[in-house]
């Protein structure tokens, strides 16, 4: 074997690494690219740069009421869907008690449903009550869908807690609450908070299950699915692109912090 | 001390763990109210409105049992339905041949880089998913500079397209749930201890024996949920197979989309739903079982 | 000056304490009184119910049946954080969390002490880590984990402190500097010290009083030497140091010393070292305290001839010898390198002896080899 076949074989997975990443990012980073585009209505062909968009990122009509939209119901989803799916991921986590295959399968099964049949049904029964579908009917969507993914990424958290660790603060004269908020809560946070981000991410993100149960009301991925047709507006790529850049930070300070946190130099 | 006292309170006190009994089901009790009804209880009406036939005026429906239902919806939709679960296969295969080496990258050769490779498996996520779709469509389509280039080196003849064929939809279904894929196995890789993968090469196993005796089999929780996590979702995409597709790609999503949305509907969109759920719970049920993995979540 | 809610001091006194999980009997009826002040040392392998007895005097653990008490108060059924009792846990369970300062506050603040950071400080000067005060648990090496997690449960002066296997994760270098300091600051603090581990060197080193648990229940229990020297049973005989043990029958019992017949050979047994309830006995003796020579040469003291070496190890303070006996048993023996004779070689035929006060006598209806695949050092 000569060298070059040598290099290429030791470092195959990671050239394969690479060309993975790449193949992951190509469309973000067309995103961000045509967010710089010039073009003045569909953005299709690369007119010319500009900052034009990034300085008026309302500039599309309904955009920026469809990204409000997006993130008052991403708010108000993650915080629901992150107080109840934590709750369970304790019960779940931390107590034996009847019924818990049960339980086990009710917080599975969102997950094993395509959303398109809990859009659907979920928008069956909103009208079969009388509901007209809306801002709240899209939240209450998203909690739902959105409690099954808290409750798996929290209870992995707990269960990998030493026990040890809250045996020691009792045995430090820590009763049960204190406990739980000296040492438990604590140590959880981290699971608690990439779940909300999770949570966040995918109420953000969806489409499917929205565009059932949203009547007439305008969300983020609906606006990009409707202008497709026509053609998207450069806004739109400002906005997802920002998303991207703003999510990304959160991320990257994030690990930074729980490093120094953790006491890792 | 004397022992008369030692026998004389030992039994006073009762054992306290029971008094706590109730407790997992209050911190159960809201997620599960909230997932019954807006969950269990749809999903019942579902069931319910698959049954009914037509009433008098659009939208609505009398419960009459006409279980054919699901027979038309098969008949009418067994195009679809197939299609669906091929895509989402096709879809799932290659997303695991795509992760796998990418999730061994990152767990197993990255370094120091680890966590930052770990932000930049996420990362898509956080651009939105229609937007990804949509600048694969034009990257692919008609004005973008591959298909142009593929023209252009004769790999593509004049009418040839990338986008609105099969190979886009999967392509897009591939792409959209990767990291669905490569994040389960990326955490079952991660927690392999090097060690085990030392010892398979010191018990005369090549590289390759290693990988398929040792690594595979350690990292098989990673690939059951990973798989499932990929197939449960594209199975019932449609975005895809409008974006990238044509009318000759639609996947059952569509189908039940639009009888919906447009056709209203209601019981052959709800038996087509069912069928679709059904289906895919025995697939996973079977899988899960064959893969042997214990607890679901 | 325990100000915690049970201020409770004096003798730990478990009676009839028992535990089971589900067919399991974890701890046996055991009963035990450990004096106020002392090193105590429970030691056992794993799986003989000596961590299970230590949970259930720190509260982390409900006994199945008896009762734990602290002086005159019981404790048996008081929630963790009610006991004046803190524990050493095996791998520290240091809060990652939390600086180490705060790690060593943590019992202080939660029992609303007044001048904590007077206290944090002795006792950190006390383990010599004041410098460490701000960093977290996991910057520290090993050792220094395993002073705070001692600084952090001594700081609140408890009546006992619990320690579980507490240099099990250290090297050995490391393992023997942290015996005579766990020494040190239990003789400085002056608080009663429980002490699990399986590991006899270290049980043997720190502890005042030893207690051997196997299956649940104490096999013996009194200082190092006593145990050592007069084990009561093949278990203790086994497990801490190694023993050869020979069937033998008494022949007769008179007075201070009593004779042994093992396989021909008539023994010396002195009547305080004879533990068996009838004729039938295993005869002990520590593999150091045998003499060995060349077959023929004058020996005094129990002597038994006819062996022959079967295999010899030079390990440079000592040679470890294992001798055939003619009745098909090998016997150890460790002769000290100290008398300038070339060390016999395997296949010589010798004869050993030893000091008659030595042997112990052991009830003969037990198995002869119990404990010693338990023990670590009997390889």
């Amino acid at each position: 074997m000569n060298r070059a076949t040598r290099w290429f074989s030791r470092n195959l997975i990671r050239i394969y690494a690479f060309v993975g990443f790449t193949y992951l990012f190509i469309p973000i980073i067309y995103t961000i690219a045509f967010s710089f585009n010039a073009s003045t209505k569909s953005n299709l062909v690369w007119v010319g740069f500009t900052w034009n968009n990034w300085l008026n990122p309302c500039g599309a009509p309904d955009v920026c009421n469809a990204l409000g939209n997006s993130l008052k119901i991403g708010v108000l989803a993650t915080f629901f869907a992150t107080i109840l799916g934590t709750l369970m991921a304790f019960a779940m986590g931390r107590y034996a008690f009847k019924g818990r295959s049960i339980v086990n399968i009710l917080i599975f099964l969102p997950m094993a449903t395509p959303e398109i049949v809990m859009g659907a049904s979920l928008l069956t029964m909103f009208i079969s009550f009388g509901f007209n579908p809306g801002f709240w009917t899209i939240v209450i969507a998203h909690v739902m869908f959105c409690i099954s993914f808290v409750v798996v990424t929290v209870k992995a958290r707990i269960a990998s807690l030493d026990p040890r660790l809250e045996q020691a603060a009792m045995d430090l004269y820590a009763d049960e609450r204190e406990t739980f908020r000296r040492v438990t809560l604590p140590l959880v946070a981290p699971g608690i908070a990439a779940a909300a981000l999770l949570a966040f991410s995918l109420s953000f993100d969806d489409f499917i299950i929205t565009n059932f149960n949203s009547g007439d009301v305008n969300t983020f991925p609906k606006f990009v699915y409707i202008s497709a047709q026509r053609g998207l507006p450069p806004q739109a790529n400002v906005i997802g692109s920002s998303m991207f850049l703003i999510a990304l930070i959160i991320v990257l300070v994030g690990q930074f912090v729980g490093r120094k946190r953790a006491g890792v130099r | 001390m004397s022992t008369a006292l030692l026998h004389a309170t030992a039994h006073e006190k009762k054992p306290l763990i029971t008094k706590k009994k109730l407790l997992p089901y209050w911190l159960l009790a809201p997620g599960i109210i909230w997932l019954v009804i807006f969950f269990l209880v749809p999903i019942y009406q579902l069931i319910s409105t698959s049954t009914q036939t037509q009433g008098f005026g659009i939208g609505t429906y009398v419960q009459t049992y006409r279980f054919s239902n699901f027979i038309d919806a098969i008949t009418s939709s067994k195009a679809q339905l197939i299609r669906s679960f091929e895509y989402a296969f096709l879809a799932t295969v290659f997303a695991l041949i795509i992760s796998y080496p990418l999730a061994y990258a990152v767990a197993f050769k990255s370094g120091r880089w680890k966590n930052t490779l770990l932000v930049l498996i996420v990362a898509p996520f956080f651009c939105s998913f229609l937007l990804r779709t949509v600048a694969w469509e034009q990257i692919l389509g008609e004005q973008g500079l591959v298909i142009k280039f593929l023209r252009f080196v004769h790999i593509i003849g004049a009418q040839g397209h990338l986008t609105a064929t099969p190979f886009a939809v999967v392509a897009g279904l591939t792409y959209n749930f990767l990291p669905f894929m490569t994040l389960p196995l990326y955490a079952s890789l991660e927690r392999i201890d090097i060690r085990m993968m030392e010892a398979s090469g010191d018990l005369y196993a090549n590289a390759l024996t290693t990988f398929r005796k040792v690594t595979i089999p350690l990292s098989m929780p990673g690939v059951v949920a990973g798989t499932l996590l990929t197939f449960i979702p594209a199975a019932g995409d449609y975005i895809n197979a409008e974006l990238l597709g044509n009318p000759g790609t639609k996947m059952i999503g569509n189908v039940i989309e639009a009888r919906y949305l447009e056709i209203v509907d209601y019981p052959g969109a709800a038996a087509l739903s069912l069928i679709l759920m059904v289906t895919i719970l025995i697939l996973v049920m079977a899988y899960v079982k064959r893969a042997g993995t214990e607890e679901l979540v | 000056m325990v100000d915690a809610s049970t201020s409770a001091h004096g003798d730990l006194t478990l009676k009839n304490l028992t535990k089971s999980f589900g067919d399991f009997v974890a701890v046996d009826d055991l009963d035990l009184v450990i004096p106020e002040g002392s090193f105590f040392a429970l030691l056992g392998p794993s799986g003989c119910g000596k961590t299970t007895t230590l949970r259930m005097v720190a509260g982390l653990e409900e006994p199945s049946s008896g009762s734990i008490f602290i002086g005159n108060t019981e404790i048996t059924y008081e929630k963790p954080y009610k006991r004046p009792v803190n524990t050493v846990f095996q791998n520290y369970a240091l809060f990652p969390h939390l600086s180490i300062y705060e790690n060593v506050a943590f019992g202080l603040r939660r029992r609303g002490v007044k001048d904590v950071d007077a206290q944090v400080q002795k006792a950190l000067e006390l383990v010599e880590l004041t410098h460490l005060a701000t960093r977290k648990p996991n910057q520290l090496s090993g050792g220094q984990q395993q002073r705070i997690a001692l600084a952090r449960a001594i700081v609140n002066r408890p009546a006992l402190l619990l320690l579980d296997e507490p240099l099990g994760a250290l090297d050995l270098k490391l393992r023997r500097a942290m015996q005579i300091e766990l020494k040190w600051i239990q003789t400085e603090v002056g608080i009663t010290f429980v002490h699990v581990t399986h590991d006899q060197e270290e049980a043997m080193t720190m502890a005042d009083t030893i207690a051997v648990m196997n299956e649940g229940k104490i096999e013996q229990m009194g200082s190092p030497a006593d145990l050592y020297d007069n084990p009561r049973t093949a278990f203790v005989a086994n497990f801490l140091g190694q023993s050869n043990l020979i069937k033998g029958s008494i022949i007769e019992r008179a007075g201070e010393a009593g004779v042994v017949d093992v396989f021909g050979t008539k023994l010396a047994l002195p009547a305080a070292r004879n533990h068996a309830h009838d004729s039938s006995v295993l005869v002990g003796i520590r593999p150091e305290k045998i003499r060995i020579a060349p077959a023929g040469s004058a020996m005094n003291g129990n002597i038994l001839e006819g062996g022959v070496i079967s295999d010899a190890s030079y390990i440079g303070v000592s040679t470890q010898y294992q001798v055939e006996m003619p009745w098909g048993q090998e016997l150890m023996v460790f002769e000290q390198n100290d008398d300038g004779t070339p060390p016999l070689a395997k296949g010589d035929p010798v004869i050993m002896s030893w000091e008659s006060i030595f042997t112990f006598g052991l009830a003969g209806d037990q198995d002869a080899t119990a404990g010693s695949e338990a023990n670590p050092d009997s390889e």
